[in-house]
């Protein structure tokens, strides 16, 4: 049994079939690859597993638990945390507010604790400066720049310590060095047991840091194996260059 | 000679209890005609603190607090004439219960009118105040209609009538002001100030949304409940237009928008300046011209202020401190356009 499990998921918006029995094995401790063409469904796909969409038909297993209908907050609490293609941050807020979000307390327990304790301060310190972004912890989110938008999302994310990290374009509108940082620090993270599921459509970064990849095309699954076989395959070029 | 500069915490605490000794003897050394602008003022004060917890934390713009202020003001009116109660000091005893009553009034409200956002929101709680209004016009078995409910005569001395509504209208402000503090520095508020960003990025990271929205809504309307309360016993009656009336929220939402929407001293300061402004152009006009200004100052406020004075003050003096080296708070370098989230 695989750590994340989709099957047959399908998801139609009027007569557009994002996803079309789609179904995708994530295996505990992995770096999986989710490549594939605009409109292939990988970000709709990342929706229904995350509980911001609900699917037609199919299934979602994460740790053999079905989370099909379960809510983003729910998932989210099991351990399952994303990011997404366009930056979700809390603009108004500083870095360290941010990073405090997901820090949550449930019910009336939330009003009985102050929005920072130290050791989730310190922890957050720690976080923001394994992603390199320490320097602006007081700073108004909004006035960084897009990429460190986007490792703030991501340091935001592992504050809950979540056990599947599913990244939505990490390295788009990043600058090289940044993503090379970013491909570092996702590797450290999956040696310390995190397992990831990424998004990308820079060949580069998926060859350089997933063991498997899956190619989505028309909302299923056409392919998956290595990187380098999947380079290889000529299914996976013509989905790319058209028919 | 080196001087010591006040550290930024003792400003912090020091400030508002400076404010707070100053509003406690000004009644006592002020010209007495002051007296009936300066109660206005921790009428509108409050209630504009009030409102800021639910609205200026959460980001739903609320036209319908006069609605909580109107249960509050009716409660008072109906408990005290029906239980024959005299008037005097012991008639205050009825203000936290008037805002009980508007916090589980606020519960069924809440639970409709958050299934909406933003400008369905705005335009539902309006709605509100009318569907109430036209109830409590109609329904005269309880309300007397539109004659209204005559509250029991306070029995005050005219020499300082005015005292005992100021004080309890202050310890009110105050209560709402430390509750708002509280929350604003609990993990709870953070929730909200998330929910005003990204609603449903916030519920994905676990904020549990719906119920933060809705004890928001109760906090707020408590207080409110209790103004209403204190305003229906100041004036002596209750109708249903005076209480239930649009135009109270909106002089409310203009107050927290000038003084900085989402902060806590904003509400209380953008009450000073409307409601003295407002008295001022009021008894200075026949006409009462004031309500045009009073729309122009509130395009005005959208256009140049929309951050608040509380909120521009602070940048200016962020800026400030950066040019003169003291170091303001950090700055990425570069900026990026915002970006517009799909689907």
């Amino acid at each position: 049994m695989s750590l994340l499990e989709v099957h047959g998921v399908s998801k139609a918006y009027g007569g557009i079939h994002a996803l079309d029995a789609c179904s995708l094995a994530v295996e505990q401790g992995s770096i999986t690859g989710l490549i594939g063409p605009n409109g292939s469904g990988k970000t709709t796909l990342f929706n229904v597993i995350t509980g911001y969409e609900q699917p037609d038909t199919g299934r979602v297993s994460f740790q053999g638990a079905d989370i099909t209908n379960a809510g983003p907050s729910k998932i989210f609490g099991m351990g399952l945390g994303r990011t997404f293609q366009l930056v979700r941050i809390f603009p108004r807020l500083t870095v360290m507010e941010n990073m405090h979000i997901a820090v949550q307390r449930r019910g009336i327990r939330s009003l009985l604790h102050r929005w920072s304790a130290p050791h989730e301060r310190a922890h957050a310190q720690e976080l923001l400066d394994f992603v390199g972004i320490s320097h602006l912890s007081d700073a108004p989110a909004e006035n960084l720049s897009y990429g460190q938008k986007k490792l703030l999302e991501f340091a935001m994310i592992l504050i809950a310590a979540p056990e599947v990290v599913l990244l939505d374009e990490p390295a788009g509108g990043v600058n090289p060095t940044l993503a090379a940082q970013l491909t570092d620090r996702i590797k450290t993270l999956n040696q310390r047991g995190v397992t990831f599921l990424i998004v990308e459509h820079n060949m580069e970064f998926v060859m350089s840091l997933c063991d498997k990849v899956a190619v989505m095309h028309r909302g299923s699954l056409l392919t998956e194996g290595e990187p380098a076989q999947v380079r290889g395959n000529p299914a996976v070029l013509e989905a790319y260059l058209g028919d | 000679m080196k001087q010591q500069p006040l550290s930024a915490r003792t400003l912090k605490i020091a400030w508002p209890l400076l404010l707070l000794a100053a509003a406690t003897v000004f009644p006592l050394v002020a010209d007495p005609a002051m007296g009936n602008v300066a109660v206005l003022t921790l009428l509108y004060a409050a209630a504009a603190v009030s409102w800021n917890i639910f609205s200026g934390y959460t980001g739903y713009i609320s036209l319908g607090h006069a609605t909580f202020f109107g249960f509050g003001a009716y409660t008072m009116a109906i408990i005290s004439v029906n239980q024959h109660l005299p008037g005097g000091f012991g008639l205050f005893l009825l203000v936290p219960v008037a805002g009980v009553v508007a916090a589980l009034v606020a519960i069924p409200i809440g639970w409709i009118l958050l299934r909406t956002r933003g400008h369905a929101f705005v335009i539902i709680t309006l709605i509100t105040v009318f569907i109430f209004q036209l109830l409590a016009t109609n329904l005269r078995g309880l309300t007397e209609g539109s004659a209204g409910i005559f509250l029991p005569f306070t029995g005050f001395d005219p020499d300082w009538f005015l005292l005992p509504f100021y004080y309890i209208e202050l310890g009110v402000l105050v209560l709402a002001v430390l509750v708002s503090w509280y929350i604003r520095n609990s993990k709870y508020g953070l929730g909200l100030l998330a929910i005003r960003d990204d609603e449903d990025r916030a519920e994905g990271l676990g904020v549990r949304t719906g119920g933060s929205k809705l004890i928001a809504l109760i906090i707020s309307a408590f207080f409110m409940g209790m103004v209403g309360a204190i305003h229906a016993y100041f004036l002596g009656a209750v109708y249903p237009q005076q209480v239930f009336d649009p135009a109270l929220t909106i002089i409310i939402v203009l107050m927290a928008f000038l003084g900085g929407l989402g902060t806590l001293s904003g509400p209380i300061l953008g009450a000073v300046v409307l409601e003295v402004a407002q008295q001022y152009f009021g008894l200075n006009s026949q006409i009462g011209y004031y309500q045009i200004v009073l729309g122009a100052l509130f395009l005005i406020v959208m256009l140049l202020l929309p951050q608040g004075i509380v909120r521009s003050l602070a940048r200016l003096w962020n800026a400030w401190r950066v040019r003169s080296g003291a170091g303001g708070s950090p700055v990425a370098p570069e900026r990026q356009p915002a970006v517009v989230e799909k689907g």
